[in-house]
């Protein structure tokens, strides 16, 4: 069953993308940096060269989720031609043609894995009559073969490079009208390839944001307050000019908007280092007064205080108080996941040049779209004069959905009235990040005949202006609902100045762990193996399924899915033969989570000193009826799982609305030799396919939790986890 | 002004002592391959080989190298017998996912491989534990090191 609440955005793709874009445009590749000289381009999709290479465009950003290489896949699979006759290039920013161009929320492929195939299919078809009225023959009679149309019947063929002229003159039929192949007819989607950039990138060729460079160009660095809402006193901007190579110093004003332009000092100089130089004597003294509330003994004394109240009601089913008020035994637990930073390994950086003419702007962005209306805002240009490149970012991990960078960028050159390429430092990343907020839970759950009866969750997380900040959403989401027919879910807010956002797998990187480590907990507290207690749980959904109230997750769950993830994920792992004990443990979890179905089993290894280290982790997750590209699939899984992993040892704390920690010496990452073992294994359904970002990366942290109980006998409620706290725990 | 031979062939830069390396190779040399990630020595993107040590061009000062010193970056790793091997591993494996950190991995594991030609799990923790790959691709880094190396893929660490 395919997703039909995807449906409206494919129909506003085929309108915006396909009909303005579906007229022929003859004679020219794609804009100046067409591959291949002399191709003709079809649509705004794919051209074809005489020499039968076809350079197909890639709409989304690249990220390292491999989309560059996934969506040329859907549209050379359904035009018939071998993977190595096509070469990728990265649309432009421009909605009008190519719809939604972002990278985010694992949406990539459900949104485009059918549009894109029909601009294959629909190219093909043009192709094809083209051929027809070449060959002099009846177009049902004709087949291709990797980019050259055959009739069999007379032994003839004409290649898709000799075509074009001819196909030019054509229309392009209505991709919403032509067939699919069926799955069993793929030769490209289902089988691996190999990132398109991956050679350059073996090379060092300059692909990435960071390494963008147009003629006349300076560099810049721009140092913002380090408390968000601070204001400039004064600077001493004189003596930071007269030194080596600056050519500009200037301050900007912000407008308010915290995806924006803030107040700050921007340093211009002919080469970067110069400007950061130059910045290590700046001396600036802010009005920071405004972060002083903001520290996190005080966020955490406010959360316990506030969990003692009823909170706002996010959803809810029968009665919870009376279920818990009878229930013969009654758990409960006060679980806390920190505040983190993104840090992808390219730290933040734009080149801009602004003329009479506009402004271009060359961008590692996840959503140029979103940096736009910021960019004309800033600089007082329209939207209709900024042109956007995008270019492959060094990670983004939801970090680059905002584009503040990009509009500093602007700022800068507009002022300085040169092409300046910004180049945040690696602290500025930190201290200036959307921070994945932290939250806080007050659980509750009543046990009753062995079943669970109710299940009361009241999240602390963070407002700003009195609204659920970014990426601080608790739901509705599908556990709760899942776990008991008597629930209730609410939520406080503590108002933080510090800006937050979207971490790779928002708000379930931290909802996976407390709650399938509460449910662990319960199963505990039940007598009962939490495998078996997970089981019957999706048993029960199954048997009765409970109203989810709303939300864009809960419509489209369906837990049967998890129902076989579970059976593979027990046989697969050898759940009933591990054994647990003397500092050795196994764990499981499970999440559902942008329309992935995950379940997860991690083996971990405690010492006396209470280091603890992840030694394999199974993987099972159900991604629909194809794996588009199996080995990008794969690696995102891998990646996911260590990444969740990494999550757990590090924190980002506030002290009068500063980040304490500013690099990777005090925000540890996970390294080569904590990597674990990684077993994937994607169970195929009969659904349409979704996205591998994310949904992979939420059960991991509980499994692992779980499994450190299951070693030591200790419960992890709080992250970060450090060995200290745990070998105290443990001696305890 | 300081001499290097980067990749090769003699640069004369007319730049301040305390310039990193880094920098110098990035901005002055426009060899953009080495990566800027932290500036502190703690990531590893930025790994080259000085005089044929891997060494982290952040966090070292061009006046800190003797004149002539052999600089070798990633874009001409691929002229050695490892760096090349390196290369088609990474290709066969498909290591990459963002790709930003893998030019410091692949110099990192050049040098590895220049000391050793056959490593160990453990060699290969050790020369590998200062390069961080906020994308996790670990577990295929340490399968395209062995393939280069040619010696068998399995993880033989602790499972």
């Amino acid at each position: 069953m395919d997703d039909a609440s995807f449906k409206p955005s494919r129909r506003l793709f085929l309108a915006s993308g396909m009909a303005t874009g579906g007229a022929l445009v003859i004679g020219f590749g794609f804009d100046a940096t067409a591959a291949n000289d002399g191709a003709t381009q079809l649509g705004d999709y794919v051209a074809i060269a005489p020499d039968g290479v076809v350079t197909i465009r890639a709409k989304n950003p690249e990220i390292g989720q491999g989309i560059k290489t996934t969506l040329p896949m859907l549209i050379a699979e359904e035009m018939d031609i071998a993977w190595e006759q096509v070469r990728i290039e990265t649309a432009p920013a421009d909605e009008k043609r190519f719809g939604a161009q972002f990278a985010g929320g694992s949406m990539s492929t459900p949104m485009n894995y059918e549009p894109m195939r029909r601009v294959g299919a629909a190219t093909r078809a043009v192709l094809i009559e083209a051929a027809a009225a070449v060959l002099k023959k009846p177009a049902a009679e004709l087949t291709v073969e990797a980019g050259v149309v055959h009739h069999k019947a007379s032994r003839t063929k004409v290649s898709y490079g000799k075509l074009v002229a001819a196909a030019a003159k054509l229309k392009l039929p209505d991709p919403a009208s032509v067939t699919l192949k069926p799955d069993s007819a793929f030769t490209i989607i289902g089988k691996s390839k190999g990132g398109y950039d991956s050679p350059k990138i073996v090379e060092g060729k300059p692909i990435f944001g960071i390494d963008v460079t147009v003629p006349g160009m300076k560099y810049a660095v721009f140092v913002k307050p380090p408390v968000y809402g601070a204001k400039l006193k004064s600077a001493n901007i004189d003596v930071i000019k007269a030194l080596k190579g600056i050519t500009h110093v200037f301050t900007l004003q912000g407008y308010g908007d915290f995806h924006s332009l803030q107040d700050g000092v921007a340093i211009v100089a002919d080469k970067w280092w110069y400007a950061k130089a130059a910045r290590d004597q700046l001396e600036i003294v802010w009005d920071d007064a405004v972060g002083t509330p903001h520290d996190s003994a005080t966020y955490a004394a406010k959360a316990k205080a506030l969990a003692g109240t009823k909170g706002t009601p996010v959803a809810s089913n029968g009665d919870v108080e009376t279920a818990l008020g009878k229930a013969a035994k009654k758990i409960e637990a006060w679980y806390e996941a920190p505040f983190l930073a993104h840090v992808p390994m390219e730290p933040q950086n734009c080149t801009a040049k602004v003329t009479a003419d506009g402004v271009e702007i060359w961008a590692p962005t996840q959503a140029p779209a979103w940096g736009r209306p910021h960019v004309a805002k800033a600089l007082g240009v329209p939207e209709d004069k900024i042109t956007i490149h995008m270019i492959r970012c060094g990670g983004g991990f939801g970090r680059r959905l905002e584009n503040d960078y990009m509009v500093e960028a602007a700022a800068i050159a507009q002022k300085a009235g040169v092409p300046v390429k910004l180049v945040w430092t690696r602290e500025d990343d930190v201290a200036y990040d959307y921070f994945r907020p932290g939250n806080y839970h007050r659980l509750e759950a009543a046990i009753e005949g062995g079943k669970i009866t109710a299940y009361k969750a009241r999240a602390v997380t963070f407002g700003r202006d009195g609204k659920v900040a970014q990426g601080a959403g608790i739901g509705p989401h599908d556990f709760v609902p899942l776990v008991s027919p008597n629930y209730a879910l609410e939520q406080h807010l503590i108002e933080t100045l510090v800006p937050t956002g979207y971490l790779r797998a928002p708000s379930s990187n931290a909802l996976g762990f407390v709650h399938e480590c509460f449910l662990d907990e319960i199963a505990g507290a039940m007598g009962k193996d939490p495998f078996t207690l997970r089981q019957e749980i999706v048993e029960a959904a199954i048997a009765n399924p409970v109203p989810v109230k709303s939300g864009e997750r809960g419509p489209s769950y369906e837990p049967k899915r998890l129902k076989a993830v579970l059976e593979t994920l027990r046989t697969r792992s050898g759940w009933d033969t591990a054994k647990s004990g003397n500092g050795i443990g196994y764990g499981v979890a499970t999440y559902f989570s942008h329309r992935g179905y995950f379940a997860e089993v991690a083996k971990v290894k405690v010492d006396d000193d209470g280091n603890w280290k992840v030694l394999k982790v199974w993987v099972v997750g159900d991604v629909g009826r194809t794996i588009i590209n199996p080995s990008a699939g794969a690696n995102q899984v891998e990646g996911s799982v260590m990444d969740g992993i990494g999550e757990m040892m590090s924190e980002i704390t506030f002290d009068k609305g500063r980040a304490v920690q500013s690099n990777f010496q005090d925000i540890p990452m996970i390294r080569m030799s904590q990597a674990p073992h990684v077993d994937v294994h994607f169970e195929i359904s009969d659904n349409g396919p979704t996205g591998l970002g994310e949904p992979a990366l939420p059960p991991v942290i509980p499994a692992v939790c779980n499994a450190i109980f299951a070693a030591t006998g200790v419960r992890v409620r709080k992250l970060p986890l450090l060995p200290e706290t745990l070998s105290k725990a443990a001696r305890a | 002004m300081i001499t290097l031979t980067v990749n090769g062939k003699a640069h004369t830069l007319d730049v301040p002592d305390d310039m990193p390396l880094l920098w110098a190779l990035r901005d002055e040399v426009n060899l953009t391959g080495t990566k800027f990630g932290c500036g502190v020595a703690q990531c590893g993107a930025c790994t080259v080989h000085v005089d044929g040590i891997a060494t982290r061009a952040c966090a070292t000062p061009v006046g800190s190298l003797e004149s002539g010193a052999r600089v070798t970056t990633i874009e001409a790793i691929g002229t050695t017998a490892q760096g090349k091997a390196l290369q088609k591993a990474w290709l066969e494996i498909d290591v990459m996912q963002c790709g930003y950190c893998q030019a410091g991995q692949i110099m990192s594991a050049a040098a590895l491989l220049q000391a050793t030609p056959k490593p160990t799990d453990d060699d290969i923790d050790a020369a590998m534990d200062g390069n961080l790959c906020r994308c996790a691709t670990y577990k295929r880094i340490r399968e395209a090191i062995k393939s280069a190396a040619g010696v068998a893929l399995t993880d033989t660490r602790e499972v």
